[in-house]
């Protein structure tokens, strides 16, 4: 179902990357007029560029609440959900408060804006949680069997009820709520891509998680798709087929550093000092489970095919070269050295024995 | 001196001809190994080493496998949503079962064509021998012996999946774990799924209890393969009771491993780690004559047509047990 595109976007959490991402492309599509970026902080100067087209409103959400009301919006897309507690900005609990008061403020103020027709919420597949008795492919309507541990995990869980609740009161909008797998891209920067951009990369003893990624301009297109056309519904963004844990740091090149599950969390935040990524229960609890989930229903709604795990991985391979050892060549290098050793033993062996 | 050299000082023996050593040919256990390396493994080492192809047959090996071990380095394979790894399997854990299969329980298979040749196929079968072996050895009888060769993916307890390590083990060889989606999304994609819905109740049982088939839960097994419509296939594992034959269950140790029941048996945990050597008992499978289920998709919330079903599965394999022991008398003859 394509209806008309709405005139007047809200979008918050314009001063991340995929917040600015959305609004700029929103700007540039001849088909809505007027685009406004919500966020509570100044986005970063490598970001102005993208925004010259959206107004910009620096407000908390409590003072959104008027805002949306105020602008007519037609369509508010709330994508300010942090994934990592961002220690210029509060930490854990600046983190909590963006997610999960954030979220419930944003919506409140949505319930209330008389023109409202859409709203699109992104969230994340760590929505499915965590648990040894889940499935192995999470469709939209698998129920998260154990409350995970991660607390973006518990956040994201919030933040889905609050839409529930929002879809019960106002039926008629058009509520989208998109489940991303991680994002990797060649330029966006997140916890994931830096992770796999250390040359040595911590992984749980034992474990080998099953992996999905969805490269960032797919998840563009899906965002704006839910925008300018009707999608109601919830959906599983994520490249088709899997990359182990393992097999991607492989791929990438580096060297996996097993670490016992217990306790991972704090020796990580040791080995911090020497340059490797903090790790959270987040991504104990995906390198422990894995994550898999079903996007037909993604295909079907969207018609949109997003690029498989495989080759987006592989695109942000390309782009972070540096810092790998075990490249693809010097494997096949190693390789041919090592069959023309044997062979070239072989061959004297051979010569010896004919000799005697 | 060469053997060349040597027979042509011979007189006369110069147009001698060795004569043609015998063609490989399959014999009872010990099968001779093969001189030609199998086709998907020929194609794997022309596509990655083209001049792999010259040289003999040790070369090639050496080849094959430095090219096997690079892949597996770079990472350049290929996993499904399940996990499933068929490259690691094919090539690291079928041939160390193998030996099992054949030389150590002497496995025979009968009615492998029982087994649908393409197509989804739930093969149900008895579950017994404290570790699960049979499920392995189930696996390989499928792999050597069904005309498509066909990969069996088998459901695993949750337990299995908790441990850290076999966890990876299981689901790079295709097992998952046991619930209904998985099934129902195997079974709709036209794999070939193996379940024991006896459980721990089965392969945790006593000696004395031996072929006595225990419940078979609520068959959950079977309103799968309603809602799939896929056909179900009996099958009955002899020989895996006696390999390591429980003479009693260590409850209260059990309890506080956390794992369903610990094991006391003629030779574990009394020699320790050789306690682990299964005993060579002599192994029969029978894959029994598919029961169809297409034609009851509508009743598979229907608690009496999948008891009843699961009822006529549990019989059918408990009175195939029955014929399998006749034939073997003796549980570790030849």
């Amino acid at each position: 179902m394509v209806t008309s595109p709405p005139s007047v976007v809200v979008v918050t959490g314009v001063s991340r990357y995929l917040g600015a991402r959305v609004a700029a492309r929103l700007a540039a599509d001849p088909r809505i007029d007027r685009v406004v970026g919500l966020d509570p902080h100044d986005p970063p100067a490598r970001l102005h560029g993208l925004l010259d087209g959206v107004e910009r409103i620096r407000a908390d959400a409590r003072a959104a609440a008027e805002a949306l009301a105020g602008l007519g919006a037609e369509a508010v897309v709330h994508l300010a959900v942090t994934s990592v507690p961002d220690p210029a900005h509060g930490g854990r609990a600046g983190m909590k408060e963006q997610n999960v008061i954030g979220t419930m403020q944003v919506l409140a103020a949505a319930q209330g804006a008389p023109k409202l027709r859409k709203l699109v919420v992104r969230s994340s597949t760590a929505a499915y949680g965590a648990s040894f008795r889940d499935p192995a492919v999470f469709t939209e309507d698998t129920e998260p069997r154990a409350v995970p541990r991660g607390p973006f995990a518990r956040d994201i869980l919030d933040v889905e009820g609050y839409v529930r609740g929002f879809r019960r009161r106002r039926p008629e909008v058009a509520a989208t709520v998109l489940r991303f797998a991680p994002l990797i891209s060649s330029s966006a920067e997140t916890s994931l891509t830096r992770y796999f951009a250390q040359p040595v990369v911590p992984t749980v003893l034992g474990r080998d998680a099953r992996l999905q990624f969805v490269h960032v301009d797919d998840a563009l297109e899906v965002l704006h798709r839910s925008i300018v056309e009707d999608h109601p519904g919830t959906f599983n963004v994520a490249g088709s087929g899997v990359l182990m844990l393992s097999q991607a740091v492989r791929r990438a090149g580096r060297i996996a550093l097993p670490l016992p599950e217990t306790g991972l969390s704090t020796v990580a935040a040791l080995v911090r000092r020497l340059g490797v990524e903090q790790i959270g229960l987040d991504q104990i609890d995906l390198f422990v489970h894995g994550r898999v989930v079903d996007t037909s229903r993604l295909v079907r709604e969207f018609g949109f095919t997003p690029r498989s795990t495989a080759t987006a991985f592989e695109e942000f391979i390309r782009s972070h070269a540096a810092g790998s050892s075990l490249t693809e060549d010097r494997l096949a290098a190693a390789e041919r050295a090592i069959l023309d050793g044997v062979r070239r033993m072989r061959a004297a062996a051979d010569s010896a024995d004919s000799r005697a | 001196m060469s053997q060349d050299e040597f027979r042509d000082m011979l007189p006369g023996h110069a147009e001698f001809q060795l004569p043609e050593p015998p063609a490989p040919k399959k014999m009872n256990g010990r099968r001779p190994v093969p001189e030609k390396p199998d086709e998907q493994l020929a194609k794997l080492e022309q596509t990655a080493e083209p001049e792999a192809a010259a040289g003999d047959v040790w070369d090639r090996r050496v080849a094959a496998g430095l090219a096997f071990l690079r892949r597996r380095l770079a990472g350049a394979y290929e996993v499904d949503e399940f996990g499933f790894d068929p490259e690691l399997t094919e090539a690291v854990f079928h041939p160390m079962l193998r030996v099992l299969y054949r030389d150590w329980f002497r496995t025979e298979v009968f009615g492998i064509e029982n087994v649908p040749a393409e197509g989804p196929g739930l093969v149900v079968g008895n579950h017994s021998g404290t570790l699960a072996l049979d499920a392995l050895m189930l696996t390989v009888a499928l792999r050597e012996n069904h005309p498509r060769r066909r990969h069996l993916r088998l459901l695993g307890a949750d337990l299995v999946f908790r441990v850290p390590g076999m966890s990876e083990l299981a689901r790079a060889a295709g097992a998952t774990v046991a619930c209904n989606p998985d099934a129902e999304r195997l079974m709709a994609t036209d794999q070939l799924v193996g379940v024991f819905p006896e459980g721990f109740k089965g392969i945790g049982k006593r000696f004395s209890e031996r072929y006595k088939l225990q419940r078979f839960g609520r068959g959950g097994f079977v309103s799968a393969a309603l809602r799939t419509g896929t056909p179900i296939v009996p099958v009955a594992i002899v020989g895996a009771e006696e390999i390591y034959p429980i003479l009693a269950d260590l409850k209260p140790l059990a309890r506080l491993l956390g794992v369903p029941y610990f094991p006391v048996t003629p030779t574990f945990p009394w020699l320790g780690p050789l306690g682990l050597v299964p005993l060579p008992s002599k192994w029969l499978i029978q894959f029994c004559p598919p029961i169809p289920t297409a034609h009851l998709t509508e009743y598979a919330d229907d608690p009496l047509v999948v008891y009843n079903l699961a009822d006529q599965v549990r019989e059918t394999i408990q009175a195939t047990l029955h014929e399998l022991l006749q034939k073997r008398p003796d549980p570790f003859a030849r």
